[in-house]
């Protein structure tokens, strides 16, 4: 490592910072530029080189062959929407992921609100409960989970609902963290104008909190379908059988077995639908929030990924 | 309540200090529920007994409790135990698998956060994706480049690394698939790194630029400011971004299936998932559940306070 400021001296372009210059020790280290570029071409190329053999022509998933779509849309069996399988854990994952999201946003905003406001007896205990999941590794809550609905909830069962509470759960946090930087940011003035102007609690909640609040629910909103539809723990844990498979179960259970492009093509749908609602989310929370202080967006969405091991 | 509000700092009443704890209670008896009350059905299964069925029979009362299984699973963890191998595996896969994360992860956050220049929302963005690809994705797709006829085993091939690996010990064989440890340590720095470099990212990223240009001004060679000055600062988040990605490998048990599937490389995670998923050992995987917990709690606390004085650097 002591080879880096070395590399610094020797050579002298500007770097980061235009206008600064005094005899220039900010130089840009080309080592460093090449172990990072080396470090995103391997994160990424085994990714897209799988994304490529879903649309193969012939049946290896190991080389590029030719091109087609006939493992999404081939009317053969072994397509993604030929085979009852995987079309079926596309749609479970789908289903999962937009019933977590409907459920956990509403439930985590509430919480952020609460959280941020609530002074007394119980707030320090919440506060650590509200963000323990965020932490827990996931086997550990997953044994959780499945142990309660085997014992005590054995009325509800494992299956469909079952999976769809351990969504919600884990991914409340993030609505949590999401919302309360928001809180912050937006800070208390505004509410406080409008209720010394004689707005009544609920419609200073309604009418000033949530329009403040909208950027924040809306990235909320996307990013739990992202979370809930790449788990794979939680859903496994909690699946009941064939029919409550989803897509990162399916791979799972075939990446070592069976050997056809479709299952990339299957990946490849997933990863579609979580790269739509990111920049779905993205975009929205950009748009609701133009005209505050740029460079808020971005940050955002990286401190929500530095929040939670997932 | 309108002349209330300016009375207490902050514009709130008491009494409404209190109201909006209502807010958090739906969200709170859910975790309540789902979260605290699921934890402690782990604790009453570990602490419980079986019925006839091998099926588990949680002991809901502490004053119930059956320590035997939790004392089973103490004896296999220890030396000499039957899980006591596996623990020294997770312990050298975890260990280098973060000492791996930190060589690479921390040149690339150092380069995104301070050298990026005009690249850096392209290099933050390209960070970051690989955060959002499914896990089991990823690894899926190096279980197709590492097949025999997969492109990554020809090009390790053809560079003669598999046979250097063998020639060291590292690899048996040449199927990189087959049940060897080290595929399953890059598999995990490779799946975890990501998790590491974006909260080291953000902890250099505060580092105040002119903190670097005054310990230079004062006359620091670089190598001193890096060492003295930028290394010193960023070390809360490496530790942090270290505790993040070592949380998530302690229960991990799909890397180790997917890149290999045998015995020989099995992690703790892949025990308590066998116990669990497997069948007559339910209440003893709920037992190396509750170990697995205690040992981690420290850790889990100690991230979890780096995020709230983050999150309270943030409010201030």
């Amino acid at each position: 490592m002591s080879a880096v400021p070395a590399e610094q001296a020797a050579t002298s372009k500007p770097a980061r910072r235009p206008g600064f210059s005094l005899g220039n020790p900010w130089s840009k280290p080309r080592w460093l530029t090449g172990i990072t570029w080396v470090y995103i071409l391997w994160s990424l190329l085994p990714v897209l080189l799988a994304i490529r053999v879903a649309f193969n022509e012939g049946r290896s998933r190991t080389a590029i062959d030719g091109w087609s779509l006939k493992w999404f849309f081939g009317d053969n069996s072994f397509s993604v929407f030929g085979d009852p399988a995987l079309q079926d854990a596309l749609t479970h994952s789908l289903l999962l992921a937009g019933l977590a999201m409907l459920i956990a946003t509403p439930l985590g905003i509430m919480l952020a609100i609460g959280l941020q406001r609530w002074r007394g007896r119980g707030s320090g205990p919440a506060n650590v409960v509200a963000l323990l999941p965020l932490v827990t590794p996931e086997l550990v809550f997953a044994v959780g989970l499945f142990l309660l609905f085997t014992t005590l909830l054995s009325t509800i069962g494992l299956g469909t609902t079952a999976q769809v509470i351990g969504h919600v759960t884990f991914s409340m946090s993030f609505v949590v963290v999401i919302v309360r930087g928001r809180l912050v940011t937006v800070g208390p003035d505004v509410e406080e104008a409008a209720a010394d102007l004689g707005a009544p609690p609920l419609a200073v909640i309604w009418r000033v909190l949530l329009p403040l609040l909208a950027p924040a629910i809306a990235a909320s909103l996307l990013i739990v379908f992202a979370l809930s539809i790449d788990d794979f723990v939680v859903s496994q844990y909690l699946a009941s059988g064939a029919e409550t498979a989803t897509v990162p179960m399916r791979i799972y259970a075939q990446a070592r077995a069976a050997p056809l492009p479709s299952l990339n093509a299957l990946a490849t749908l997933m990863l579609l639908f979580t790269l739509l609602a990111l920049v779905l989310a993205y975009g929205v929370f950009r748009f609701m929030t133009r005209g505050e202080k740029r460079g808020s967006a971005i940050e955002q969405i990286a401190s929500i990924d530095s929040g939670g091991g997932r | 309540m309108g002349e209330g509000l300016v009375e207490v700092p902050g514009g709130l009443t008491m009494q409404e200090r209190r109201i909006w704890g209502l807010f958090a209670a739906p969200g709170m008896v859910w975790l309540g529920l789902f979260f605290v009350v699921a934890f402690y059905a782990v604790i009453s299964v570990g602490l419980g007994n079986i019925n006839t069925l091998y099926q588990p029979i949680p002991y809901w009362n502490p004053l119930d409790w059956n320590v035997g299984y939790l004392v089973q699973a103490i004896e296999s963890v220890v030396p000499g135990g039957q899980n006591w191998a596996v623990v020294v595996r997770s312990v050298i896969y975890i260990l280098t698998a973060i000492i791996g994360a930190l060589l690479i992860g921390y040149p690339v956050a150092y380069y995104a956060s301070r050298h990026a220049g005009r690249w850096r929302g392209l290099v933050v963005v390209l960070l970051i994706l690989p955060f959002w690809i499914s896990y089991i994705m990823r690894m899926f797709a190096w279980t197709n480049l590492l097949a025999p006829d997969g492109y990554g085993s020809k090009i390790l091939s053809a560079l003669s690394i598999d046979s250097l690996f063998s020639s060291i010990g590292l690899l048996d064989g040449t199927d990189w698939l087959g049940g060897q440890g080290i595929t399953v340590i890059i598999a995990l720095i490779y799946g975890y790194v990501p998790f590491f470099i974006l909260p080291l990212f953000a902890s250099l990223d505060r580092i105040d630029q002119r903190v670097i240009e005054a310990a230079r001004d004062l006359g620091a060679p670089p190598p001193s400011s890096f060492w003295r000055v930028i290394l010193p600062m960023s070390k809360p988040g490496i530790r942090a971004g270290l505790v993040l990605v070592a949380l998530p490998m302690a229960g991990d048990y799909y890397t180790q299936t997917l890149m290999s599937g045998s015995p020989s490389t099995s992690m703790i995670g892949n025990t308590i998932n066998d116990y669990i998923q497997g069948g007559p050992d339910k209440s003893l995987g709920a037992a190396m559940t509750i170990l697995l917990s205690v040992v981690l709690l420290f850790f889990m606390l100690y991230y979890l306070r780096t995020l709230r004085r983050e999150q309270g650097e943030v409010a201030a």
